[in-house]
């Protein structure tokens, strides 16, 4: 059934239900959402994981994922309704008149073709231009988005291309039909600050100019300003509210979305710096360490870590910052260089390190699905650290655990005998903290551990370390990528880049100007909540020096100080 | 590139390796034998004397080791020595006359010829059908189309080959004479008629291999089916056939490679039983009747063959589901 409409309107979904199927029974995913798209515009989706903004970004194109069904509501595409559209009247639109690019580009590419040849495959089968004509197109959009060498990059396959890279040559494959509408789904989230930065330019750019219309699909409020005219706020398959972008900053009207903005503002008390002459409890000295034959991956890496603070390794993925982290555990024996704890030299490999230098340094792990044994439920998880370390059995055994379990802020009649999969993501990540606690430590090393999280959960993490390290005196040291977070919890930073330490102090003063030219470029790169953060960045920096360009000019401005 | 040379000429180096091991292998096996081959020709008339001269003109007195090398080196320069049963041990008797000697090689040559024949007729209907049914299989997923796809394949799968073979005697050519059950052939006849002849050991072997590798095709399809790649292409709007054919079996080729090679290396190896069974004069043959006579250095020849032709496909299958591999022909 096609409705006619008035000329503005491109998408209305109206009181839209989908179900998903869960083991045998049909859970609901969304429950009667509706959605108003002019020609266009942009509206932003967001939302925490499990709030259907992808189910939803997806049935705007008519498409459900397999073991999804559309129970009831209507969606229509320009006045055609697409839950009643045949399947081939669906294929003949998607590609060519909606567009999707998808969260990883390096996943959503096939390995096994250049992207040339999946950039042109759309408008050829569509019959919208010839194989060459389209990939003289390709080109020129390579070229507006700001591709290195958009001449050739296309016949490059996926690998040999770097994820922001791929990321903008996905923007340039969803363009390749000139669609009326693109479905963005969190296109810039597994990047790099650096990186998302030179993505958002460009997807904001490409979409200004040929006026298309957008779902831009994202967890991350800030980029969402940036992008959208309208945000939508959905929680669990349901709408909270919806307005256009600036109102809907500086005055949110539900409690649930006031929480989510709020997330943000958490700062953990500044503490005074340790007094000189103290001796930290780890100090990294001149460590140069890598994983192959001869390559380094670290180049002399010094800091130390004093009692009671938290010492943020900041960095992009690659710069070195968890190899750091593997070389304190003993994981990774340093070819030169040592590791202090307490002033006392530890033994390069954890073979070597007695049990109680082991006990000192705990790790938690980014990812809870995959550090904690699936097999196993909490007591045994957090026991047998305890029964290790401690020596406990029994009934002693079993009051520590619980013991651990009450300061982690979970209930012990209620989860001491879950199984991991029992609990949610951010009560995975609580038990992985136990289980570092269980060994009574006086160093943990936080590797990304919220980064996988939603933002209200993140933040609830970050404020049980921050309790537990002010009741138990613990040192930290987090990695991480997210700027905010350092802010939020780090007593000291230390910047690294390819595996060298660039700048190092307190947090204070490294939040402060001036800086050195790549923290800088990290800090400038961390999006705010202002709708015209973005353009004013551009402004000041200027196009060609954000992301990659800005890196390549740092490392050649260093190279000529190196050589004078 | 040079990485993927490198890689290559490991594979092969390793390959060389393997087959030193396996011919270690097959000449200790058959030194542990029971059973004299003097004895069993001798019979009856058997006096120590003849046993022993026998076992001296064949070099038995010589220890294995150094019997074990003299063998290798003949076998690495083509030379399998001399067959046993086609001796002649008139020399023995006291007559020196050279005889028409007939080598091991020369009474391989013309078998391993046929075998090869065989398997490639079988090889060139098995492997387009199976890959085909398994593209099938895989698009019309749970239809019809793929239920007896399955249960056909499962039934010649789980049938033994003789079985299917004297089936097939049965019905094409007892019932239905249209086909001949004894595949004679011989190099005077023309191409056809031995393409006629050996169209039953062929279909035989073609319905036992075929299952595996339609099986693998399907499934090694069907796994990609929920990559990211392949929603991505579903939302261009690429035609379901187009997925699986453009999208999907370019990544999957690797593994059915591996089990097409396997097959391969089967229809070589696992004859054996079907040409009894139709009198094929292939290398099966000549191997079952070695093993009948004794006569050791056929049967090692053959064994060598056989293992030959499963680490050489295996190897090609490796380089080539290799070669599929996009990162590793074309590195950063």
């Amino acid at each position: 059934m096609d409705v006619m409409t008035d000329g503005n309107t491109l998408l209305t979904i109206r009181d839209l239900r989908i179900e998903g199927l869960s083991g045998e029974a049909w859970l609901p995913i969304i429950n009667g959402v509706s959605l108003h798209l002019d020609r266009g515009e942009v509206l932003g989706l967001i939302g925490e994981s499990g709030a259907g903004k992808s189910t939803l970004g997806l049935a705007g194109m008519g498409f459900t994922r397999d073991g999804c069904r559309i129970t009831s509501g209507s969606i229509s595409f320009d006045g055609i309704d697409l839950v009643s559209a045949s399947p081939e009247r669906k294929r003949s639109l998607l590609g060519r008149r909606i567009a999707y690019v998808a969260q990883s580009a390096a996943a959503s590419f096939n390995p096994a073709h250049r992207l040339i040849d999946q950039h042109t495959e759309g408008p050829v089968l569509h019959g919208v231009s010839s194989r060459e004509d389209s990939r003289e197109d390709a080109r020129s959009l390579y070229d507006r988005l700001r591709l290195p060498d958009p001449g050739n990059i296309g016949f490059r396959y996926p690998h040999q291309v770097s994820g922001g890279q791929l990321q903008r040559a996905m923007t340039a494959m969803a363009m390749s039909c000139r669609p009326d509408l693109i479905v963005f789904d969190e296109p810039t989230t597994a990047l790099d600050v650096t990186t998302q930065i030179e993505v958002l330019a460009a997807i904001r750019d490409i979409v200004e100019q040929f006026g298309t219309a957008a779902i831009y699909i994202t967890h991350d409020l800030a980029v969402v300003a940036q992008m959208a005219d309208r945000i939508k706020v959905l929680l669990n398959g349901d709408e909270v509210e919806e307005n256009d972008t600036r109102t809907m900053l500086s005055h949110p009207a539900e409690p649930y979305t006031r929480s989510l903005w709020a997330v943000r503002s958490f700062r953990r008390p500044e503490q005074a710096p340790a007094p000189a002459g103290t001796v930290p409890v780890i100090s990294i000295r001149g460590v140069t360490a890598g994983y192959g034959a001869d390559i380094d991956v670290l180049h002399d890496v010094s800091f130390d870590i004093h009692t009671g603070r938290t010492v943020a390794v900041v960095g992009e993925s690659g710069s070195g910052k968890s190899t750091v982290a593997r070389c304190i555990t003993g994981l990774l024996p340093p070819r030169q260089g040592e590791v202090r704890f307490d002033d006392e030299v530890l033994p390069p490999g954890y073979r070597h390190r007695t049990r109680d230098q082991l006990r000192q340094v705990q790790m938690i792990y980014q990812m809870a699905d995959t550090a904690l044994n699936p097999k196993l439920r909490v007591r045994d998880i957090v026991g047998r650290p305890v029964q290790f370390y401690r020596g406990y059995r029994g009934t002693r055994l079993l009051e520590r655990v619980e013991e651990l379990l009450s300061q982690i802020e979970l209930d012990p009649g209620q989860f001491i005998n879950r199984l991991p999969s029992e609990l949610s993501g951010g009560q995975k990540q609580r038990i992985g903290i136990a289980r570092a606690l269980a060994a009574e430590p006086r160093f943990i090393i936080c590797d990304e551990v919220t980064s996988a999280l939603d933002q209200l959960v993140a933040e609830g993490i970050l404020k049980l370390l921050d309790r537990l390290q002010r009741e138990l005196n613990l040192s930290y040291m987090f990695i991480t990528h997210d700027l905010a977070t350092v802010r939020a919890i780090a007593d000291e930073v230390v910047v690294m880049k390819d595996g060298h330490v660039i700048e190092l102090g307190a947090k204070t003063d490294m939040f402060s100007p001036p800086h050195h030219a790549y923290t800088d470029l990290l800090l400038s790169s961390v999006p705010e909540m202002d709708p015209d953060w973005l353009d004013r960045l551009l402004a000041q920096r200027g196009r060609n020096n954000i992301g990659e360009a800005a890196r390549l000019g740092i490392d050649r401005a260093a190279h000529r100080q190196s050589t004078l | 590139m040079s990485r993927l040379i490198v890689m290559i000429a490991q594979r092969l180096a390793l390959g060389v390796f393997t087959m030193f091991i396996v011919s270690i292998v097959i000449f200790a096996a058959i030194e542990a034998l029971p059973g004299d081959f003097a004895q069993a020709i001798l019979g009856q008339g058997a006096t120590p004397e003849a046993v022993a001269a026998i076992r001296d003109s064949l070099g038995m007195d010589r220890t294995a080791v150094e019997r074990y090398f003299a063998w290798l080196g003949g076998a690495v320069t083509g030379d399998f020595g001399v067959s046993f049963s086609q001796l002649s041990f008139q020399s023995q008797y006291g007559q020196t006359g050279e005889r028409d000697v007939v080598t091991v090689a020369d009474q391989l040559r013309p078998r391993f010829a046929n075998t090869i024949f065989l398997a490639a007729t079988a090889a060139v209907v098995a492997v387009p059908l199976s890959l085909g049914l398994g593209i099938l299989a895989a698009l019309y997923r749970g239809s019809v189309l793929d239920r007896i796809a399955n249960i056909g394949s499962l039934t010649s799968i789980s049938s033994p080959e003789f079985f299917v073979a004297y089936l097939l005697i049965l019905f094409l050519s007892a019932a239905n004479p249209i086909f001949p059950s004894i595949s004679k052939i011989h190099a005077d006849l023309d191409f056809w008629q031995q393409v006629y002849r050996t169209v039953l050991p062929a279909l035989t072997l073609t319905l036992v291999v075929t299952a595996h590798m339609m099986r693998m095709t399907r499934v090694a399809i069907i796994n990609l089916l929920s990559s990211q790649y392949i929603e991505m292409a579903r939302l261009k709007g690429v035609p379901r056939w187009r997925i699986i054919v453009h999208h999907a079996l370019p990544n999957a080729l690797a593994p059915i490679i591996n089990v097409v090679a396997l097959n391969l290396a089967y229809l070589v190896t696992g004859v054996v039983v079907v040409e009894v069974v139709f009198v094929y004069p292939g290398v099966g043959q000549l191997f079952v009747d070695a093993v009948k006579l004794r006569d050791m250095p056929t049967v090692q020849a053959c064994c060598l063959i056989f293992a030959a032709a499963y680490i050489l496909l295996n190897l090609t299958a490796d380089v080539v589901s290799v070669l599929t591999n996009p990162r590793l022909r074309h590195p950063r």
